[in-house]
């Protein structure tokens, strides 16, 4: 991989000036870079501006239909709903953006929180919760390894390969169900797992985490402008970088004394947002990550630029394993059991549902790890207020699909404007 | 002018089951100029291109670069001798900015694991500014969003950004409009100037008799002519294109009439 070869020749350092044709390293103004925001969303880079929008929209409709949807209690009932949802959303936002699928997540999760339970059984084997945890989640990961195997190596559509997937690991999580337990139900009865999705953070602890969310991107964000200043690069203004801390700040610190005056953050909220960072970390700042956008947005430029594209397509499999494995583990957490319909049921559609409307393209290339988050905060907003409502379940299939296919629609125009504006 | 080339291929042959692709062809090019590379449909031109990328071996015959004989198993061997080639498709990822792609394969990391943006920022605007690449608003724009000549020049910066000494352009100007075949040519004359081995693939002779040094014509895989730009005329260049005398016919050769028995 080490090429000798440095891009730019013996000048490179020499020339301090840009010449001609870009923008001065001076900052632009506040208002040169809404400008060009707003080209970018004319063109089809909506980013997260249509979700914001929706759950804005979301949030007022349910709290106008149902008092109870805008209190502390149901607040955090959201937050602890929603998490595994949005954990196993980031596995499937880095398979979209190699522009594949992966449908046998629901089971994959299930199949992570019956080996763990099952490892976890008192005296039989009665495994620390550590370990059960470790071999469930090296379980998940493996499946994701074999599938991007099969899907790559012999070439066979990623659909069709999961979709297989599906039936194959249902049927285990049946089998292992109903082979260890009569009544198709099996508790957890460790405490450490049963406290992954069902503690809370004390007051001072939702605090110290929403300080450290704000000043780690504060500080990020500060570093990257001082250095791009530095070498001669334009940087975002001074305003916008205030404003945005700013922003967060506001954010996380009504969320948290929000979930203050009820029972404080979950402290499986706080299990999301290290995934969410070390992902977003992943996919933007490592070569992987920049991988993974190049194999969505062109595998053949990715093939002769002399990416493994196989590898990477495969690792992604097991990220999304991976993940599916944890969202299995919370979720079989906040149950504190697993039966037989573990897996079952819409969560195979909320999950992908999630990545979808959070603005994770399904055209391949074009998503954030963060629309996992915000895709899952919209999709359990609107299941949490439709049970509020006590809406019949067909009209809450009936709903979420309108939604769901809503936020494919704004993909596809997004992705003709893309289309429409670029080159030839 | 080296009286050495840069590259050359002595005695290429290639076929491809009964066909002769192919068919004991030798080419140069010298640094500092530009060598096009004519001929119709089937002439070779690609299979030429391919061998010397490496995408697959030739049969017969040898490359050399400097004058000593290379083996090249594939693109990542020609790239180490410095040979970058420019397909037709461009080959960028339209989701990702200028420079993603100029640097895609090759991202430069602080300490081996992040990616140094800053760094790479500067380089792809370097290379860009020293080529003349005027045109782009900024280098943090996705590729999706420029123009076809754009895009074209965003492909040539990336290949010759890595100190690359021939570079192969195929059909550079070919879905390009009048201005954009402009910047482009301009942009292939540049890459000369700068001493390096250029060989442009392309079926408009008005582009190629404005910027080729000299005219090398395939046809039914054999090379018919090597011509000086200011010695010709296009006349020339398309009889010899049409109805360049070959030195063998095809399907009478011993080799191919034992591949048809065979």
């Amino acid at each position: 991989m080490t090429d000798a070869r440095e891009p730019g020749g013996p000048e490179a350092e020499e020339l301090e000036e840009p010449q001609s044709g870009f923008t001065t390293p001076t900052t632009p103004a506040l208002m040169e870079y809404g400008r060009r925001w707003w080209q970018g969303v004319k063109a089809g880079e909506l980013g997260a501006m249509p979700i914001i929008v929706g759950l804005i929209v979301i949030v007022v409709t349910f709290s106008i239909l149902d008092d109870k949807f805008l209190t502390e209690r149901n607040f955090t009932n959201l937050l602890l709903q929603m998490t595994a949802i949005a954990t196993m959303a980031i596995g499937i936002v880095f398979v979209l953006l190699i522009a594949e699928i992966d449908l046998s997540v629901a089971y994959v999760s299930a199949l992570g929180g019956v080996v763990m339970t099952l490892l976890l059984r008192p005296e039989d084997p009665g495994w620390p919760w550590w370990l059960a945890i470790l071999v469930a989640l090296a379980i998940t990961t493996a499946i994701g390894f074999v599938h991007g195997v099969v899907i790559t190596k012999a070439g066979v559509p990623s659909f069709v390969v999961t979709l297989a997937g599906f039936l194959i690991w249902s049927g285990v999580v049946l089998i292992l169900t109903t082979q260890y337990s009569t009544a198709g139900t099996i508790r957890i009865q460790d405490k450490t797992v049963v406290g992954i999705a069902n503690d809370f953070l004390s007051e001072v602890q939702g605090w110290i985490l929403a300080l450290a969310v704000v000043v780690g991107y504060a500080l990020s964000q500060v570093r990257t402008a001082v250095t791009r200043r530095a070498r001669g690069l334009d940087a975002k203004p001074t305003v916008l970088i205030a404003l945005q801390i700013g922003g967060l700040a506001i954010v996380t610190a009504a969320a948290v004394w929000f979930a203050n005056k009820d029972r404080g953050v979950p402290k499986v909220t706080l299990i999301l947002l290290v995934f969410l960072v070390a992902w977003s970390f992943v996919a933007t700042r490592l070569r992987f990550g920049r991988h993974v956008y190049a194999i969505g947005g062109n595998p053949e430029a990715a093939r002769r630029a002399g990416i493994n594209v196989d590898r990477v397509r495969i690792m992604v499999f097991m990220i999304s394993g991976f993940m599916a494995g944890v969202g299995g583990i919370m979720l079989a957490s906040r149950l504190r059991s697993v039966a037989t319909n573990t897996g079952g049921g819409n969560l195979l559609l909320l999950v992908i549902a999630a990545a979808v409307i959070g603005g994770t393209s399904l055209f391949g290339g074009v998503g954030r790890v963060v629309s996992a988050l915000l895709g899952a905060l919209v999709i359990t907003s609107i299941t949490n207020g439709m049970d509020l409502l006590g809406l019949a379940s067909g009209t809450k299939f009936v709903i979420t699909g309108l939604v769901l296919l809503a936020a494919v629609l704004v993909d596809a125009y997004a992705k003709r404007r893309r289309a429409a504006r670029g080159g030839v | 002018m080296a009286n050495t080339p840069i590259l050359s291929c002595r005695d290429v042959s290639k076929a491809f089951g009964a066909v002769q692709a192919l068919d004991h062809v030798d080419f140069e090019v010298l640094a500092g100029e530009v060598m096009a590379l004519v001929g119709d449909n089937g002439a070779g031109k690609s299979t030429l291109i391919k061998g010397i990328a490496g995408i697959y071996p030739f049969d017969h015959g040898e490359v050399l670069v400097d004058g000593g004989t290379v083996h090249i198993h594939g693109p990542r061997d020609a790239a180490k001798l410095g040979i970058e080639i420019v397909y037709q498709d461009l080959a960028l990822a339209d989701n990702l900015d200028v420079v993603g792609n100029m640097f895609l394969g090759r991202e430069r990391t602080r300490s081996g694991i992040v990616l140094d943006e800053e760094r790479m920022e500067r380089a792809a605007r370097e290379t860009l500014t020293e080529l003349s690449v005027t045109t782009l608003q900024s280098v943090r724009q996705t590729v999706s969003g420029l123009s076809g000549g754009q895009r074209q020049s965003v492909a040539v910066a990336k290949a010759v950004m890595w100190n690359s000494r021939i570079v192969i352009l195929d059909e550079p100007t070919a879905a390009l409009g009048v201005a954009q075949t402009r910047q482009v040519l301009n942009l292939v004359r540049r890459l000369a100037e700068r001493g390096l081995g250029v060989v442009i693939i392309s079926h408009n002779l008005h582009d190629v008799f404005e910027v080729a040094d000299r005219i090398t014509v395939l046809r039914l895989g054999q090379r018919v002519a090597q011509l000086e730009r200011a010695e010709t005329t296009q006349q020339e260049v398309v009889h010899a294109i049409t109805a360049g005398t070959l030195e063998r016919v095809p399907g009478m050769d011993e080799t191919d009439a034992e591949a048809v028995e065979g």
